[in-house]
């Protein structure tokens, strides 16, 4: 079924589809209207799931926590603050490998205070043990709940999923969108079986201490989860590709075939340098862009090979990791290490600034002039009023 | 005993009570009780923080009918019946051997 859907509205179809039996949410702008929908859809009799209203964010992962340790599947949402509140909570979500999925709507922190987009709050989230897929657009953002929860609940992950989509670009912005068919969607993604699930006839301890001769091997296995997350992703998309005739992948090549320089961007952007690249490619420039879907588990070995040939790279960041360069630049680097073209990261639409086509032109070309004269600068604040220091 | 990664299962859960797991290789000293000065008043069963003693009934001829005994599988040696002891019985001994 073909609809226009808010960005936040195919977040709470993708929630319906995948059958969650406990949503725990508090509301932020501009995460509210999700919820909003997913109430609707609960009062309608559309959707057969408990609405559990919380005191804060950080009680909602709580009580997806506690919901999912019985094994039944538990949804949320939030964006900025209200995940910088839950960050204790997303920490033991991973830690006792429970696959929640959460819808974040990627906002700005403050102070000062901001409502618009930046990554800064799910990038800050990077190391608590979560995958983070970025979606491009709003089918994106519907069809990632649903892929989701398929590689969060896989027994060789069991790690809790994030899906971000960008405030207002994405969540308040209707785009047509492909509603899948329930019965595909229960085809594709089977009930949840945990396997450490609560059994009252089965008494178990949660959240015991352990050792410090024994600790390290629990990270490890959960270092491993995530490892072997890359290989569940990949057939995660086969067959969603095969059920529902969308491909994804943990890196998209854009009209990489040929490039010399590339642009490396996570989000909306990546949809407006579609766009940029195209026009700069009619005009003979050999530029291409790879986007970044999945920022966890990070797909180092396709961004290796993506990028290792080209002349230069461009990375964009709509966040700053302050003390050094962009979290994804920071990545990309590492990722290339040891056969890295030059790398250089731009600081772009923080706060919900818009990045325009003008903007990545102007990257465009400074990445060729990096391509042919070598890098400047490793990192710049592109459309920065009053210039750089 | 620990155990390598692989024997370990997905999520960290305790699959034993806490009572089964021993732990008195915390202990670097060993509290001893003198029975020849012991009143039996249990202020130190009463002040274990472990429940490491037990009240066990006394061998046969013994002043009382009732004795504190320690469970050294449970002791982690913190001291605190020895010097909750109101007739000092109670000394704490080096440990021999490490864990």
């Amino acid at each position: 079924m073909k609809a226009v859907l808010t960005g936040n509205e195919s977040a709470a179809w993708g929630a319906r589809l995948s059958r969650p039996k406990i949503v725990a949410a508090y509301p932020i702008t501009p995460q509210t209207t999700i919820v909003e929908k997913i109430a609707d859809f609960i009062a309608n009799g559309e959707m057969d799931a408990t609405m559990i209203h919380v005191e804060s964010e950080h009680s909602a992962m709580a009580t997806c926590i506690s919901a999912e340790a019985t094994g039944v599947r538990t949804y949320t949402a939030t964006s900025s603050q209200g995940l910088a509140l839950m960050h204790e909570m997303l920490i033991w979500a991973a830690g006792a490998r429970l696959p929640i999925v959460m819808s974040v709507v990627n906002r700005a922190f403050a102070p000062p205070w901001s409502i618009w987009s930046d990554h800064m709050d799910t990038v800050a989230e990077r190391d608590t043990g979560w995958l983070q897929f970025y979606a491009e657009n709003n089918q994106e953002t519907l069809d990632s709940v649903i892929l989701a929860y398929r590689i969060a609940e896989d027994r060789d992950v069991l790690l809790p999923a994030m899906v971000t989509e960008e405030a207002f670009i994405l969540s308040h912005t209707v785009e047509p969108v492909e509603i899948p068919d329930q019965g595909a969607v229960d085809d594709y993604l089977p009930p949840l079986d945990l396997p450490h699930r609560l059994r009252p006839g089965e008494p178990v301890g949660y959240g015991s201490l352990m050792m410090p001769d024994q600790y390290m091997e629990i990270r490890y296995r959960m270092a491993r989860a995530m490892r072997r997350a890359r290989r569940v992703e990949e057939k995660a998309y086969e067959d969603f590709w095969d059920t529902f005739g969308r491909l994804y992948a943990p890196v998209e090549e854009y009209k990489m075939d040929g490039a010399d320089v590339a642009l490396v961007i996570m989000g909306s952007i990546a949809s407006t340098a579609k766009d940029v690249v195209d026009s700069l490619r009619e005009r003979g420039r050999k530029v291409g862009l790879l986007r970044i879907r999945t920022f966890r588990p990070f797909p180092a070995e396709e961004v290796r090979k993506a990028l290792s040939s080209m002349d230069a790279v461009a990375v964009l960041d709509r966040s700053y990791t302050f003390g050094h360069l962009g979290a994804l630049a920071t990545e990309v680097r590492s990722a290339l290490y040891g056969s890295s073209p030059p790398i250089k990261n731009y600081i772009v639409g923080l706060g919900g600034r818009d990045v325009r086509v003008r903007d990545l032109e102007w990257i465009v070309s400074d990445i060729e002039k990096v391509a042919k004269e070598g890098l400047d600068r490793e990192i710049t604040w592109v459309n920065l009023r009053g210039g750089e220091e | 005993m620990p155990y390598p990664w692989q024997e370990l299962e997905e999520a960290p859960i305790a699959r034993v009570p806490t009572s089964e797991i021993k732990r008195s290789s915390w202990r670097t000293m060993r509290p001893v009780i003198d029975y020849d000065r012991c009143i039996s008043c249990m202020i130190c069963w009463k002040f274990c923080p472990d429940v490491a003693i037990r009240i066990e009934k006394a061998p046969e001829g013994h002043k009382y009918d009732e004795i504190p005994v320690i469970d050294y599988d449970y002791c982690k040696g913190c001291g605190i019946c020895a010097n909750e002891c109101p007739v000092k019985c109670i000394t704490m001994e080096r440990e021999e051997v490490g864990p």
